[in-house]
């Protein structure tokens, strides 16, 4: 039997373990669902993140010292696979996705519960076979991009678990699009209309439709490389016949809409965040809207910019270049409404504050390297160096990891009912920050000067700009202590938050901290203007003055 | 009032403009350029980052402005100031990041032309081309227009087979392999690479070139050597575990040095 929810249905109670036990279940509860995918995000950035530690540590000599090289393309290969797959694109999308999206549209809950629950408890096998294919006879080691023939040639056994948990994860992806989509149209309480939701719901609305659109084609391609590997057939083995420029251009049509996956919830969440910590409406609703949807658009034609130095001829190079460098218009436009959105505020310095201004700060710098390498002349001497390495983190870290960090503050006292130790916050923020941009930014110039990306031994002369990079990491990596303490020390001993203790105005704050299971008692609350801060007379004060 | 901050909005963007172009002509973040289109990378370089810098820095002093100056003093209640948005505003902004990347495409669009991007790939190197029918991808850096001009067409043909993980280069004139590429300054050379395994890429980071080498599609990259010396090439495709390794060198020498050396190496043929 499938279960689908109408507008004002309530979900089923049955099937609804009480207490920290639904956790672990098999629960169909969006709020439980959205925390599921919040902690296991969480543990699977941990694990990714030792990883990167270990990356780290081997580059802080230019010798192949600290791990076999077979055993660093292992750990290179699983960081990023986890860090996209089950961290980011889980966190930014199932984690907060499930929790408000219901809220934001005024429903119970999401349109398809037990497909979501579903599609969650994919991941964690998924990620678990990902993990312990290292233990078996060794992870895939040929990088995110799994570019054949290197993934074809390589020990079939990691390859082939990477493909099958890249698949699952894929799959889990595709359901969570769905329901986002089917919930956000077909489930608003009556009298909501499209334009009065918050910002967070058209930014996953489009993520959505980039997931539904695009994901499809990588699967579709890993299948076509399984067969490669296990079947000797000759999709892209080129030994065989087959064509390996094209694995690229169908991994690229799904892989870049996928830095979009991991982006534009994170624009969203922001939209959400700012306006509240600086008592003021959200700046431009209708060009934001707008933007996220120009965004969605371009970013479907623009893959071939990953493939500037692989065969690829003139008229497409210009052609991607063009479309690359216009994805910059709309995601300005966001920018500067974000900055609007601070101006004249009354803002509260706090950690949700704070992380959101990273990452205003970081992914403006990630954005004009982005800017430059769209551009061909400009790309072919940096593409798959250590510039590029820089360029994606400062979007992804500074980016999306920067912009979880700000909604797990801000959201915090409604998941639970207890406040956060702000000032511990505050020092959590800054110790990132520094750490983030001391390991990132030095990149930059180690890619200008010859240090390609993907590599266990460099030349000698790039080792001390490595060792500052790694100190930066040791500071990531102490960063997350302060974090863990405020969490477990506020779950246990935190003040108590109380319903609302933003002075929000959105739904999910309209109601007891954590929630009820039917999200509110009663009817769910109308919020036609989601962003209704700020004082209407000051300005007319301040007009009466002159 | 608003003159006033027009004044200081003014002074900040000079400020903000000097900045850059400063910190572009006084911090050197590139290698020693080596060709004919270094220079003119270098400069596309210069721009970029100019432009780039006073945009990050401009947006990067706006948040810090705002987050100091309306942050809530201890004490103070209420809201911030109702505005919604503001259409003249929000149309200004959209232009700015128009005009920057049209300026920039069109920028780019003249380097890459400088660089021979747009050239017709097969007009000399027919010597390379075994049948018609064959298809190679052209790499960037044919050269600036004028090398190519039919009195300097007499191009290097110089063959390159990658494998992992070494580099092979193989002159068919004297029928030369070495695991070295040798090269005359100032002379276009015309690489035609294959790989004979895996994806690796041919990376020269004083050339300011890369162009991947694939297998089953061969691949060109023409450049012009403006500099004696020695830089490596380094593999810029993960293409297994010794990756890393994956490097040589390429030794540019004056005419007649290279003469010589092609000399010495040329295979006795009866
Ligand atoms: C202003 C917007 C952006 C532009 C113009 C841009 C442009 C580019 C270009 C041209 C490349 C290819 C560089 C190369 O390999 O030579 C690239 C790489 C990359 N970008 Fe961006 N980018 C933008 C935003 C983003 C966003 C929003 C994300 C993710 C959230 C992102 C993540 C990445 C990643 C992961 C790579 C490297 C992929 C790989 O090779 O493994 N970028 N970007
Ligand atoms: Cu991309
Ligand atoms: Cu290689």
């Amino acid at each position: 039997m499938t279960l689908s929810l109408k507008p004002n249905d309530s979900p089923p109670e049955k099937l609804q373990p009480t207490g920290w036990l639904k956790y672990l279940s098999f629960s169909l509860d969006h709020k439980v669902i959205g925390l599921q995918y919040l902690v296991c995000g969480f543990l699977f950035y941990l694990i990714g993140g030792s990883l990167a530690g270990a990356i780290r540590v081997e580059l802080t000599s230019p010798l192949s010292d600290f791990m076999p090289r077979e055993v660093y393309n292992q750990v290179l290969t699983l960081h990023g696979t986890i860090m996209i797959f089950l961290w980011i694109v889980p966190v930014v999308n199932g984690a907060f996705g499930n929790y408000l999206i219901p809220f934001y549209v005024g429903a119970r809950d999401m349109a398809f519960p037990r497909l979501n629950a579903v599609a969650f408890w994919l991941i964690p096998p998924s990620g678990l076979m990902l993990i312990t294919s290292y233990f078996i006879n060794g992870a895939a080691q040929s990088g995110w991009t799994a570019y054949p023939p290197l993934s074809i040639t390589t020990p079939a056994a990691g390859q082939i678990i990477w493909i099958l948990s890249v698949l699952l994860l894929g799959g889990s992806s595709i359901f969570g699009g769905i329901n986002f989509i089917a919930t956000i149209l077909k489930l608003r309480r009556p009298g909501l209309r499209l334009m009065q939701l918050p910002m967070y719901c058209w930014a996953m609305l489009g993520t959505s439709i980039l997931v539904v659109l695009s994901t499809p084609v990588l699967a579709g391609t890993l299948i076509l490389l399984s067969f490669d590997i296990v079947a000797h057939t000759g999709f892209f083995n080129p030994s065989l016949g087959g064509n390996v420029i094209v694995y690229q251009h169908l991994f690229w049509f799904y892989s870049h809409p996928a830095v979009y996956i991991m982006v534009l919830p994170a624009f969203g969440l922001v939209s959400e965040i700012l306006p509240i910590h600086s008592r003021k409406p959200l700046f431009g609703y209708t060009t934001m809207v707008f933007s996220i949807m120009g965004i969605v658009v371009l970013g479907l034609v623009v893959w071939a910019h990953h493939m500037f130095t692989s065969g690829t001829p003139p008229w497409m190079r210009l052609f991607f270049t063009i479309a690359t460098a216009f994805i910059a218009v709309p995601t300005g436009i966001k920018f500067f409404n974000w900055v609007a959105t601070l101006w004249g505020g009354k803002i509260s310095l706090n950690g949700a504050m704070l992380f959101s201004c990273g990452f205003i700060i970081n992914f403006v710098l990630g954005g004009i390297t982005g800017v430059a390498l769209a551009q061909v002349p400009f790309d072919v001497h940096v593409h798959d160096t250590y510039f590029v390495v820089a360029h994606f983190h400062y979007i992804v870290y500074g980016g999306s990891v920067f912009v979880i960090f700000s909604s797990i503050y801000h959201w915090f006292p409604k998941f639970t009912g207890k406040m956060l130790n702000e000032n511990l916050g505050r020092f959590h923020f800054i110790i990132t920050f520094i750490g983030f941009n001391l390991c990132f930014a030095p990149q930059h110039w180690l890619g200008l000067n010859g240090m390609p990306r993907r590599v266990a031994e460099y030349d000698p002369q790039f080792q001390l700009i490595n060792q500052i990079s790694s100190v930066g990491a040791l500071l990531m990596a102490l960063s997350t202590l302060p974090f863990l303490w405020n969490i477990f020390q506020s779950i246990l001993y935190g003040d108590d938050a109380g319903n609302n203790p933003w002075d929000a105005l959105t739904p999910e704050w309209l109601t007891s901290s954590p929630p009820p299971v039917e999200n509110w008692e009663g009817d769910a609350p109308l919020v036609v203007e989601p962003y209704g801060y700020g004082e209407k007379h000051s300005i007319e004060t301040e007009a009466q003055k002159k | 009032m608003p003159k006033l901050s027009a004044i200081i909005t003014l002074a900040t963007s000079l400020i903000l403009g000097i900045g850059g172009v400063w910190i572009a002509y006084n911090v050197d973040m590139l290698p020693v350029s080596a060709s004919m289109n270094a220079p003119v990378y270098d400069e596309l370089y210069r721009v970029l980052f100019i432009i780039g810098s006073i945009l990050f820095i401009g947006m990067t002093a706006l948040v810090i402005y705002s987050l100091v100056h309306f942050r809530r003093k201890p004490g103070e209640t209420g809201d911030g100031i109702d505005l919604e948005g503001n259409i003249s505003l929000e149309i200004f902004w959209t232009a700015i990041p128009a005009i920057v990347v049209l300026f920039v495409g069109l920028y780019s669009y003249d380097i890459y032309d400088r660089m021979g991007g747009m050239q017709p790939l097969m007009h000399d190197h027919t010597s390379h081309i075994e049948s018609q029918s064959e298809r190679i991808w052209g790499g960037i850096g044919s050269g600036p227009i004028e090398t190519s001009s039919p009195n300097n067409s007499s191009s290097l043909p110089i063959e390159l087979t990658a494998m992992q993980f070494a580099f092979i280069f193989h002159y068919p004139k004297g029928d030369i392999v070495s695991g070295e590429l040798h090269v005359p300054v100032g002379k276009e050379i015309s690489l035609k690479m294959e790989s004979k395994d895996v994806i690796h890429a041919f990376w020269v980071p004083q050339f300011r070139l890369k162009q991947d080498v694939i297998p089953g599609q061969p691949t060109i990259l023409n450049f012009t050597p403006t500099k004696t010396g020695n830089f490596p090439i380094v593999c810029a495709e993960l293409c297994g575990p010794y990756h890393g390794g994956m490097r040589s060198n390429v030794i540019v020498d004056e005419q007649e040095d290279f003469d010589t050396w092609l000399k010495e190496n040329t295979k006795e043929t009866i």
